[in-house]
């Protein structure tokens, strides 16, 4: 490493390695550890704590994978749920990766002691929504994600060639000839900027449910590797496609856990939703899904479409979702399926045995991302994508338990690939020239009154919950897009800056540039999309439309304006 | 219901200073959505570290509050003064974020 400067005139740090992994969650841990495997050196970075930011460590819930530990099971009777859930669209080749590997990887897991449940010997797998049989792992007690982030950060431990930097902010990927050579990133402790060269590049930053009012990711969650992406000359896919969690806890207030937490409860005593007449809705809906089982009756995307319609027909909670009851299972049974967890919600005032909680829909994963081959390779040579920052494996609609499955997975396999890249490479393409315009854009900061932009990524959520949420118009959508046109005026191209050390006003900034871009890559296709179809429901276009059988595609132009394609999708047609 | 957020701001090498500022809170909010408000309603400047925001899983909202080791997430605001103050066994960095990251995992690790 390079002398580092103290202010932005001087040389930046600069760091050189094999393959870059962006977003240290459970997707890019497992990258790393692959890559280094395949022997060369790897640099993990993430803008927050290594392990602790992202979606895998707030995951209370399930991994999906045809273990044939509690049944008889087969990845292609996963791969048949995922595409069946994924409503035609899902990109075919990658959800087979997805199942076909997924119990490899869950083995592995197994091997790192990560401490699924078990039971009578095996491994022990619950029903969830949208399978054909017990297939979902789990960690108890609601450690399911905590568990998994501390068993990568152990392996990351033990390995050789692995160097770990948190609190890096990735600002943009450096390009030479269209080639990914590196990075530029800030480095929030100091607020220097920093230069990454590597042969390959791997984003793994998940999702963008951070875009909304209510959601259930970390604060990092803002969708900037979409962005990333784009800018570097990759192209999205699906990015119309948010899943909202129908469950996600609404009332009373409630500290220290997951809102999304609710899920595991309903697996294990089977929880009544009841609107406010007391009355259990669900059959009301189900009807509309012919894969339905019979304990559990709702995919997501139409339970987040029963709790809001019931919401809107003036029969929802007192806070404005559905009663969630358990006052039907006894007491003593609510403890021994959650041990420790009940004094938690204790602590909170909640007691299941004899009041209900209320629920409504919450933003929880995004099915459209980065557009990979099989290999997880973007378009751009070098640019490799992982995890929930993937689009495709969930089509229009991601089965429940694939989350994690897919983190693994594809982490595994993209940090696999990228340092075969890497190996094939003589040396870097990096050159002090790829990391210049993101390094201008850094030094180029200026102190602001106004606008806050803490205020403007609070509106930016509200306005994404209220107009680009799971029910879409086109005047919603029209709207949204002027407004975030107005937004980006409102930010300018310059970054806004409060202190050198630790600024979360140029945080926001970056964040915000990153966010707008994503907020219209969403509301772009989903303006497009004249139809219905999984967690896309146009209210001015009820239903599936055959024509739309399509994925549409979303990238920008060399005058950096968002151009939007279609392209068959490489599942056959599926029934809905 | 309000209460004043007594926070302790500055960077190494300067004297700490105390500044004041009132939130408006609904009963079970924690100091996070109360420090959060802060930053879009009066000054966007203040640091303070967080990721999960509200699950108590990253652990990262670690600070002093009211003289107390806790997590800013899952404490819930009072009404009247609450004195927020930075890890005292930890280097600051600047307001309320200190040096938490295991030496191994920053950019200069420390010998």
């Amino acid at each position: 490493m390079t002398t580092p400067g103290n202010n932005g005139a001087a040389a930046p740090a600069h760091i050189e390695t094999d393959v870059l992994v962006i977003g240290a969650g459970g997707a890019g841990m497992y990258a790393a550890l692959e890559a280094a495997r395949a022997g060369v050196a790897v640099v993990l970075a993430d803008r927050s704590l290594i392990g602790r930011g992202g979606a895998t460590v707030m995951a209370q819930m399930t991994v999906a994978a045809a273990l044939s530990e509690q049944t008889p099971d087969h990845w292609e009777h996963h791969l048949a749920d995922t595409l069946a859930a994924g409503r035609g669209l899902c990109d075919q080749p990658l959800a087979a990766l997805l199942c076909e590997d997924g119990p490899h990887r869950l083995h592995e897991m197994d091997g790192w002691k990560v401490g699924w449940a078990r039971e009578d010997g095996h491994i022990k797998q619950a029903q969830a929504p949208g399978h054909d049989r017990p297939r979902c792992a789990y960690v108890d007690f609601l450690s399911t994600g905590p568990a998994v982030s501390r068993t990568l950060r152990a392996q990351l431990n033990l390995v050789n060639g692995i160097r770990r930097i948190g609190e890096l902010v990735v600002v943009d990927i450096a390009l030479r000839d269209g080639v990914a050579c590196g990075a530029t990133a800030l480095h929030l402790p100091t607020g220097e900027a920093v230069t990454l060269a590597a042969k390959a590049v791997v984003i793994a930053t998940g999702g963008l449910t951070g875009l909304y009012r209510r959601n259930s990711a970390s604060a990092n969650m803002g969708g900037d590797g979409y962005a990333l992406a784009l800018r570097a000359g990759a192209e999205l896919i699906d990015m119309e496609f948010v899943q909202f969690f129908p469950i996600g806890h609404l009332a009373p207030r409630l500290v220290g856990m997951d809102p999304i937490m609710w899920d595991p409860f309903r697996y294990k005593l089977g929880g009544k939703l009841l609107n406010a007449e007391m009355r259990e809705f669900e059959q009301d809906y189900a009807t509309q899904d012919t894969r339905s089982d019979g304990r559990y009756v709702l995919t997501r995307d139409l339970a987040t479409y029963a709790i809001t319609r019931e919401v809107e027909a003036g029969r929802g909670s007192p806070a404005g979702g559905a009663y969630l009851s358990f006052q039907h299972v006894p007491e003593a049974e609510i403890r021994r399926a959650f041990g420790p967890v009940v004094d938690r919600l204790a602590a909170n005032g909640i007691d299941l045995a004899k009041r209900p909680v209320e629920v409504a829909p919450i933003a929880h994963y995004h099915m459209g991302g980065v557009r990979v081959d099989a290999t997880l390779r973007t378009a751009v040579p070098g640019l490799y994508a992982c995890g929930e920052a993937v689009g495709g494996a969930g089509g229009a609609n991601r089965l429940s338990g694939n989350a994690i499955t897919e983190a693994l997975v594809f982490g595994a396999r993209a940090g696999h690939n990228a340092a075969r890249h890497a190996l094939k490479s003589t040396s870097s393409l990096w050159s002090a020239q790829a990391t210049q315009s993101a390094l201008d854009l850094l030094r180029g900061a200026v102190r602001r009154d106004a606008p806050n932009p803490a205020a403007v990524i609070r509106d930016l959520k509200a306005l994404m919950a209220d107009e680009v949420g799971p029910f879409r118009t086109r005047a919603k959508l029209q709207s949204a897009l002027q407004a975030i046109a107005r937004l980006k005026n409102e930010i300018g191209e310059v970054p806004f800056s409060s202190a050198s050390a630790f600024d979360p006003v140029l945080v926001d900034w970056l964040d915000l540039r990153n966010m707008l871009l994503v907020a219209q890559s969403v509301a772009v296709p989903a303006l497009a999309r004249n139809e219905s179809r999984g967690a896309h429901q146009r209210e001015d276009h009820p239903g599936l439309d055959d024509a739309w059988c399509v994925n549409q595609i979303v990238a920008l132009s060399r005058n950096n304006e968002l151009k939007l394609g279609r392209v068959a999708p490489s599942t056959g047609r599926v029934a809905a | 219901m309000k209460a004043t957020l007594a926070v302790q701001r500055g960077v190494p090498g300067e004297p700490p200073r105390i500044e004041n500022f009132e939130v408006t809170f609904e009963p079970g909010q924690s100091v996070l959505d109360g420090l959060r408000a802060l930053r879009c309603e009066t000054d966007p400047s203040l640091g303070f570290r967080f990721s999960c925001i509200n699950a108590n899983a990253c652990k990262e909202c670690m600070m002093l509050i009211d003289g107390k080791v806790d997590y800013a997430c899952t404490v819930r605001l009072k009404e009247g003064v609450m004195a927020l103050a930075p890890l005292p066994k930890k280097a600051l960095i600047r307001d309320l974020v200190t040096e938490i990251a295991p030496p191994d995992e920053r950019l200069r690790p420390r010998p």
